[in-house]
């Protein structure tokens, strides 16, 4: 453990050093996660916007089991693990016996897609006022690189290793867009973390679906696509041109529904 | 407090909501379906909430979040079902959770799903097991009780006769006594503290504490509560008439209440035989039963399945006096596994049989 992490987990109340960017509800700026891997963009994006909207002391969290999940012990607001792909359910206990609390639900593609397909959707379909996060790079990155219900044909893994065949491995679940056609559902979005441009697309995103929750007591869902370089086999640098190349040809990022009422003019350009 | 006839399935349900439980769960699977609607129908009565979940596994994933808020929390299904659940009850356990879970089981097969974990890893549950309409009421209240007293699953133990037999029962009033506080419940309220409440099987500590403890600690923790459990836990039996007598009968759940009457007829007929019910399936009650091997010919065990809880009563009486099987499956026509073999002549015949073996056994070891 370096000196910074020290000085960032005691969370020193006379401030940070001036090149620690750990946002407030991290405890450890040193994530446990590969060099280039987009789930710690995704999560510091998702607290930010939890603490920007004034909810840290409103929100549970829900978390799945992936490489994600060593954040769900270094976070700043409460959380509930969960068993890989339940995190819906869980969420959906919490929410309505706790219906003043923003409850988000955080799994991966292997989580939702895979183990717990129908989780989701039938969270969706009820319309639980909850808001269900997928990080999704298409590979099971815990385990090291295996084939999910969400690889993208041609998609390299351990147990795909000349790219998902739809011969062999049938077609991938673009659960999204699946999400969206549930009459339960309220808010639907895909989005990107490989730019900065992305992530900035993404934080409006997550802070849309989190008001759809709040204020509408809608369903929302937020599907990030998030960089795996490991699991993808590519050197670091390379990994966010990789997910434009694979999933973010195939997995379009854009808001796939909103039926709550508008917005002010100028939020919702994502 | 007046006596109503009720059936099984709403006495449990009634006791459950007077119980203090607000959040129920469940999937359709007969014969907990009636537990299931009736709870539909009280808990909105009381401001709680019951979900008709679409499988088991979300079932028990609902109560699961429900149960970490703080609020009394129970689902069920029959063995079957359960089934389906025990990942959940077995990271349920390890996450230190209470949750009250009915099995409304079909026969009694289920008998080491209840009591060995049932799922993965190194637990078990606290099962208790009643015997009619009335004690279903009570134990379901108790159930509760122990769920948040040592934060783990408890698990009580049913069948088709207990579900839809009708009987003259005491509900209790609602419980309005404010339960015990569960400063670990989540709320949302500790978030930006520096100390946010994190509920996990995988370890309670986060990466802000100083003595961040590791899986393998974490499971060392767990082995000790489990024994904690296990010995604080008061294990409980329904004994007749075992002072003096010189065959025991053991048997769990509405099978013994016919060997009771079973007992009581060859009582009659002068022949010294008692009965030992186990209430608690999990503790099992070893110490009960070990105490009247001592001084008795023989021990039966009568259950509806090849020998589950025989495996248990062999351990309590370990060697000291011949422990005889004359259980068995027993399945009707409608597959729910109670009825044939619950017939009083035969049952008395097999105990009558039991008696008079181990008399002969120790007249002829003696002389």
């Amino acid at each position: 453990m370096n000196e910074r992490s020290v000085v960032s987990m005691r969370k020193a109340p006379s401030g940070k050093l001036v090149d620690d960017f750990t946002p407030s509800l991290i405890i450890s700026g040193e994530h446990q996660l590969c060099p280039g891997c987009g789930e710690p963009i995704a999560m510091r994006s998702l607290v930010e916007i939890v603490a920007e909207m004034e909810l840290t002391q409103r929100t549970i969290a829900v978390f799945g089991v992936g490489c994600y999940t060593l954040f769900a012990s270094n976070l700043d607001i409460e959380v509930l693990q969960a068993l890989h792909g339940r995190a819906p359910s869980l969420g959906t206990g919490v929410k309505r016996t706790r219906p003043g609390a923003l409850v988000m639900t955080i799994q991966g593609d292997g989580d939702m897609v895979s183990e717990g397909l129908q989780e989701v959707m039938h969270a969706a379909a009820r319309g639980e006022a909850i808001t269900c996060v997928l990080l999704n790079n298409g590979v099971l990155g815990e385990t090291g690189s295996q084939m999910t219900a969400s690889t993208v044909l041609g998609q390299r893994t351990k147990n795909s290793l000349e790219g998902r065949d739809a011969e062999k491995h049938g077609y991938p679940i673009a659960i999204a867009d699946v999400v969206a056609g549930l009459r339960g559902s309220s808010y639907v979005a895909r989005c990107a973390v490989n730019s900065a441009g992305n992530v900035a697309r993404t934080r409006r995103m997550i802070k849309r679906a989190f008001e759809v929750q709040w204020e509408h007591q809608g369903f929302s869902f937020i599907e990030i696509l998030t960089m795996c370089p490991t699991g993808w086999f590519v050197d670091t640098l390379d990994a966010p041109d990789y997910l434009n190349s694979t999933l973010g040809s195939v997995y379009k990022v854009g808001v796939l529904k909103d039926e709550c009422a508008s917005p002010p003019i100028g939020k919702m350009d994502a | 407090m007046t006596r109503q006839l009720m059936e099984g399935c709403e006495a449990i349900a009634q006791a459950m909501v007077a119980a203090g439980c607000r959040f129920f769960s469940g999937y359709p699977m007969t014969p907990f379906t009636e537990v299931l609607e009736h709870m539909s129908r009280l808990l909105p009565t009381v401001e709680g909430v019951c979900m008709n979940a679409d499988s088991e596994i979300e079932a028990i994933g609902m109560a699961w979040g429900a149960t970490s808020t703080g609020t009394r929390t129970a689902t069920g299904s029959v063995g079957q079902g359960l089934s389906l659940m025990q990942e959940s009850l077995a990271e349920m356990s390890r996450a230190r959770l209470p949750l009250v879970v009915l099995n409304m089981a079909r026969g009694q097969g289920d008998y080491f799903q209840a009591t060995r974990g049932g799922g993965h890893g190194d637990y078990t549950h606290i099962v208790l097991a009643p015997a009619d309409v009335q004690e279903a009421v009570d134990l379901v209240g108790d159930a509760f009780n122990l769920a948040d007293r040592w934060r783990t699953p408890v698990i009580v133990i049913g069948d088709y006769y207990l579900a839809h037999t009708q009987q003259a029962v005491e509900i209790p009033a609602i419980d309005k006594e404010s339960h015990p506080s569960k400063p670990w419940a989540l709320d949302g309220s500790t978030g930006g503290s520096g100390n946010a409440r994190f509920l996990s099987p995988l370890t309670p500590n986060k990466r802000s504490d100083p003595d961040f403890v590791t899986h393998g600690g974490w499971l060392e923790a767990l082995a000790d509560v489990m024994d904690e459990i296990e010995t604080g836990v008061e294990q409980r039996v329904d004994s007749f008439e075992t002072e003096d007598a010189e065959l025991v009968v053991v048997a769990f759940g509405t099978p013994a209440r016919y060997l009771r009457a079973v007992v009581e007829e060859l009582r009659t007929e002068g022949i010294p035989v008692g009965i030992i019910r186990p209430v608690t399936l999990s503790p099992f009650p070893a110490a009960a039963i070990s105490a009247v091997a001592d001084r008795v010919r023989g021990v039966a065990v009568f259950e509806l399945n090849r020998g589950q809880m025989l495996v248990d009563v062999q351990l309590a009486v370990s060697g000291i006096c011949p422990v005889t099987f004359i259980g068995g499956v027993s399945f009707d026509r409608s597959g729910f596994g109670i009825a044939p073999v619950l017939e009083i002549e035969t049952l008395k015949a097999k105990v009558r049989a039991c008696f008079e073996q181990c008399h002969t056994a120790v007249e002829s070891k003696s002389r």
